[in-house]
């Protein structure tokens, strides 16, 4: 009941996803191609329930920061909807209202802040912009410079330029709370931060969390920061989502063979476990012409026949507790246990 | 912000480093210093534009007074007195071909010339820096089609453009104005437009939009700051280039009409008499030149203290 009792925006029972994304679609055109598209995403669907981190891993350009962009509406998904909160997106509520409960920090500090604006404007710009006089607004950005453990009378006159790469997305993640989200989507916040800076802020983001209640869309490549931070995992590959489930089921026994790849990819700190062979090998296919059938059959060690010619469904296998994945053959690798 | 709230009353400090993060505390010597006052602080050492920036002064300053500077009636012609040298009879500078003084043509001129220097940029910067935002921001397009116009202009060479627009317009202070204006305007825009498309792609604009702005209020807070810089600056350098166009406009009969002083249209009619009094002669083109290059230095100095990679 405290829950509910500190989301006052609260509209259904606390089991009620936040946000629900159905077969959500962004085919970019190519110029010149004849009709062909990059298909960023291509059908993805998952919810994300509340107070939860979900975390959301794979490779460079499988469609990430597209689907990061697509939840808040930065671009227009070609198919699909999104529910927030039981009310659907440009039916329910619509997008200025999503963008005033869902907010997003990037991936590269620096370029997510004016340079011409002292930090303390950049922060007060989305209460600002929602309506806020100006002082209030001011009022609202000193209060989440305080959050991100930075000194308002110190820090606010200074320009991005003046402040390191943690203290920009310490920023950064102030001018997302400034408005009073109740979702924030990480994409790659810590990527570009040093090891020790990436820790400060991963616990800055894990305490925020918890001080006002907020759900995280977690993007990243790193397993190890989405395994610190994520109550659920969604492993993508090439659009598509290719495993869901909780991150013990997903660590300890991945299903499909490419959340087996990326797990097995990490460098290990144990000299005995060190492999020599690669677990994955090639680039992803070209995202313009995936290939027929699994998406990863052309990489997959395991592909036989089936794999080339049938697109294997998203709850093509199930296992408890609420782990989903897209493999033709996951039951037979199931007593492959990695950890 | 309701979460926002409630959770920083019940937490009376927040910055006590609850979340395991120590609360940040810069070195408390560091000063903080805005963009401009940062762009301030290199322009004062910086002695040589500043010395320019003097003298740019002065010449402004020597135009706007020029009724209560100049000894004598610029418009007063003499016939026994024309053409004289430096110091003849109290004319300082001299006397032009019709008599009237040297120095009080020169101060009035500096008025013309500098309005002929000054109006066309200001115009232009209006027009063509607001159609380079709306195509850089815009893309697709609208940007094509702005910049493909603004190309056809390029393809003149700017003075022949000038002359060209000028002559089919016919003489004239006004006209002369509008035909420099057209000629600055596609140079203007494309500043613009690349400045603009260097700061769309960036993140901030599109966290500007998360945050429920819309296109104008991203243009106004973010977009403007950011393209205001390199505007200025090449706006500065075009009054250097603007002075001398018009001179050369005057000089050819298409600008402003005698008897009014004009640095290039006393240039053009002195031109005859060179042999006669040579020093005096040259007076229009030295203002000319002075003034010009002392606009350019300017500029060179500004773009030095504002175009900062931050």
């Amino acid at each position: 009941m405290d829950q509910l009792a500190l989301a006052p925006h609260d509209h259904g029972e606390p089991h009620q996803p936040l946000l629900i994304a159905r077969d959500l679609k962004k085919h970019f055109p190519v110029k010149g191609s004849g009709g062909k598209a990059v298909q960023a995403v291509d059908g993805i669907s998952f919810t994300v329930r509340k107070g939860e981190t979900l975390g959301i891993v794979g490779e460079s350009g499988c469609g990430k920061s597209t689907l990061a962009r697509l939840l808040l509406y930065l671009l227009v998904p070609d198919t699909g909807e999104l529910v927030f909160d039981g009310a659907a997106v440009g039916d329910g509520i619509t997008v200025g209202a999503l963008r005033r409960h869902v907010q997003i920090v990037f991936q590269d500090s620096y370029s997510s802040l004016n340079p011409r604006m002292p930090i303390r404007d950049s922060v007060a710009f989305g209460p600002f912009v929602q309506g806020k006089p100006r002082g209030e607004a001011r009022r609202i950005a000193r209060e989440a410079l305080a959050r991100v453990r930075l000194d308002p009378d110190l820090f606010g006159p200074r320009y991005p330029h003046e402040l390191s790469g943690g203290q920009k997305q310490r920023v950064n993640i102030a001018r997302a709370l400034a408005t009073g989200p109740r979702m924030v989507i990480l994409d790659e916040p810590v990527s570009a931060l040093d090891k020790s800076i990436e820790a400060q802020v991963l616990n800055l983001l894990r305490a925020l969390k918890r001080q006002l209640n907020l759900t995280y869309v977690f993007i990243s490549h790193d397993l190890n920061v989405v395994r610190y931070l994520s109550d659920r995992v969604l492993v993508m590959y090439l659009g598509r989502v290719v495993e869901l489930g909780p991150v013990e089921a997903i660590y300890a026994r991945p299903a499909h063979p490419y959340t087996r790849a990326l797990l097995a990819s990490q460098p290990s700190m144990d000299p005995g476990r060190r492999i020599e062979q690669p677990p994955i090998t090639g680039e992803p296919p070209n995202p313009i012409s995936p290939p027929a059938g699994c998406r990863f059959h052309t990489r997959c060690p395991f592909a036989e026949a089936l794999c080339t010619s049938v697109d294997p469904p998203l709850p093509l296998w199930t296992g408890p507790p609420s782990h989903i994945a897209a493999c033709h053959l996951a039951d037979r690798m199931r007593p492959a246990r990695l950890t | 912000m309701a979460e926002i709230n409630a959770a920083i009353v019940s937490e009376p400090r927040p910055l006590a480093g609850a979340g395991g993060v120590e609360a940040e505390q810069g070195p408390p010597s560091t000063r903080v210093r805005g963009y401009w006052r940062s762009v301030g602080f290199r322009l004062r050492h910086d002695p040589v534009t500043l010395a320019f920036a003097a003298v740019v002064l002065l010449i402004v300053l020597a135009a706007l007074l020029a009724p209560a500077l100049a000894p004598f009636d610029p418009y007063k012609e003499s016939i026994i007195g024309r053409l004289k040298p430096f110091g003849w009879r109290g004319h300082l500078l001299g006397t032009d071909e019709l008599g009237r003084d040297m120095l009080s043509r020169l101060l009035y001129g500096g008025r013309v010339s500098l309005l002929m220097g000054v109006v066309p940029v200001l115009i232009a910067t209006l027009i063509g820096g607001l159609l380079g935002v709306i195509a850089g921001f815009l893309g697709g397009r609208t940007n094509t089609a702005i910049m493909r116009v603004m190309d056809v202009f390029y393809a003149f060479p700017s003075v022949l453009l000038a002359v060209a627009i000028a002559g089919a317009m016919g003489g004239g202070m006004a006209n002369g104005m509008l035909a420099l204006s057209l000629v600055f305007i596609p140079p203007m825009c494309r500043v613009a437009e690349t400045a603009t498309t260097q700061v769309r792609t960036l993140d901030f604009i599109e966290a500007a939009r998360a945050s429920g702005a819309d296109t104008l209020t991203i243009i106004r807070y973010h977009v403007l700051g950011n393209v205001l810089g390199p505007v200025f600056i090449y706006a500065s350098s075009l009054v250097s280039v603007s002075v001398l166009l018009a001179s050369g406009l005057s000089f050819l009969g298409l600008g402003v009409r005698p008897p009014i002083p004009d640095w290039g249209l006393m240039l053009s009619t002195l031109r005859q008499s060179i042999y006669v009094v040579p020093y005096v002669c040259a007076l229009p083109g030295v203002a000319i030149f002075v003034t010009s290059i002392c606009f350019n230095l300017v500029s060179d100095g500004l773009r030095g203290a504002m175009d900062v990679r931050m």
